[in-house]
């Protein structure tokens, strides 16, 4: 599994290539982030049921999702500072802290995947530090 | 003696008046015997609920500060503003460096009237025009709390204000404008979990600090209480979190306290910047105050994002 996750992960580098709007790139990226934590935080709130296909199939979006996003330079290129976003200068003036917390999320998501939780519990024990990244990151690089 | 010596004596006369009465003004005006007999003796357990629920280590400990960092209040942290660079002070139980030589009536001078023991003005980047709203049982509390903090050694660096900002005296005159402890909003026949909420909010929360817009003198403008504003350091605007249009209206009262206790709002976003913080003091007060906060907050007048 761990090695079908680098090789996606290899793959998705190699398709990506260059961004003609990396701003609006990412930004899509983010809301797609967001549309499958609205399918995976309730489930981990006890106010969804927990289905093991619906979990599995939204972590392997999540998962893909992040993968989609670990080329932060090509993300995150110097002029897109400014504009209809509300990223921090920190993105800049911390690239490698930013790269980090990057790495670090998309390493949580792969671990989820790679858990297969077929149960609330293990669900929740593999989504919890996911969830709790999101804030930490956008602490510091995001208004 | 001629007209004129008698002219300029007057003058003179008048501006000495009108020095001694504008000094008198400003001067900094401490609570009353009534409020600090009213203190009493603080318990320390109920004071870390009210040490939460006013955000003290959001400025006055390492950025970034968790469990038990953030109440290590050495302070340093720099608050890049338009009037200038507010630097928070170190207040932990350090007898020197900190305020840990402070009695509980300093604390609530300090915290309710913004007069330090020594009888100078605190800028208002310390919410205390906020923390007026205190009760004193509460500020009792945070004393008999804040006594069971470590000591941080070293002295945070000063404020970098250029003149006017940098006299201190003049902010008698602004707390003559803006520092009162009436409530925001006047709520008919509120619930007993809207007025918790409301001193919550209004009070030691101090939410209006940043999401209320503010006057050419600094003072918060009442009648778009909440309605979002400029954000008071960087480029950033800070939310309307009232119901009107471009506010939280279409939130349910689940959503609100979801979003206190999680930092994520209905549609799965996190929030960032200096509420992340904000969401990890809230996430340690008791369901019931969460609960309280989201009430008063779909409560009172909905008003239209002031920015």
């Amino acid at each position: 599994m761990r090695l079908f996750i680098f090789a996606t992960a290899a793959l998705t580098a190699l398709t990506m290539g260059a961004h003609a709007d990396p701003l609006a790139d990412r930004k899509a990226n983010m809301k797609e982030r967001g549309s499958l934590l609205r399918v995976l935080g309730p489930v981990a709130q006890g106010r969804a049921d927990f289905e093991t296909a619906t979990v599995l199939d939204a972590l392997e979006k999540l998962n893909a999702n992040a993968q989609a996003a670990i080329d932060v330079d090509a993300l995150y290129p110097e002029g897109t500072e400014s504009g209809d976003t509300k990223v921090k200068a920190t993105v800049w003036s911390d690239r490698d802290g930013f790269k980090k917390a990057n790495d670090d999320y998309t390493a949580k998501v792969a671990a989820a995947v790679e858990a297969q939780p077929q149960d609330l519990e293990s669900f929740k024990a593999a989504f919890a530090p996911i969830a709790a990244s999101c804030g930490g990151c956008h602490e510091v690089y995001r208004n | 003696m001629s007209v004129l010596a008698r002219i300029s004596g007057g003058v003179l006369l008048v501006a000495a008046i009108g020095g001694a009465a504008a000094w008198y003004l400003a001067a900094p005006s401490r609570l009353d015997a009534a409020t600090v007999a009213s203190l009493g003796n603080g318990d320390a357990t109920r004071g870390e609920q009210v040490f939460w629920a006013s955000g003290c280590a959001s400025c006055h400990a390492a950025p970034g500060a968790d469990a038990d960092a953030a109440l290590s209040l050495g302070g340093g942290e720099r608050f890049v503003t338009e009037f200038g660079v507010f630097v928070a002070p170190n207040i932990s139980q350090h007898p020197t460096d900190g305020i840990g030589s402070w009695s509980a009536e300093d604390l609530a001078n300090a915290v309710m009237r913004g007069v330090s023991p020594s009888g100078q003005h605190y800028y208002p980047a310390f919410p205390y025009a906020s923390y007026a709203r205190m009760k004193p049982q509460d500020v009792a509390d945070l004393y008999a709390f804040m006594k069971t903090l470590p000591e941080v050694e070293g002295k945070a660096p000063s404020n970098e204000l250029s003149f006017p900002f940098n006299q201190r005296w003049a902010l008698g005159f602004w707390k003559m404008l803006y520092l009162d402890d009436a409530p925001r909003v006047e709520l008919a026949n509120a619930s007993d979990e809207v007025l918790r909420g409301r001193y919550l909010v209004e009070g030691p929360g101090h939410c209006g600090e940043c999401h209320t817009p503010r006057g050419a003198l600094g003072g918060m403008d009442s009648s778009k209480w909440l309605a979002g504003a400029k954000a008071a350091e960087g480029e950033g605007n800070v939310p309307n979190i009232t119901t009107g249009e471009g506010g939280i209206g279409d939130w349910s009262k689940i959503e609100i306290v979801d979003l206190l206790e999680t930092g994520f709002t209905p549609e799965f976003d996190s929030v960032g910047g200096s509420m992340a913080p904000v969401i990890r003091n809230m996430a340690k007060l008791s369901p019931e105050d969460r609960e309280a906060i989201a009430a008063y907050l779909m409560a009172i007048p909905g008003h239209a994002s002031a920015n």
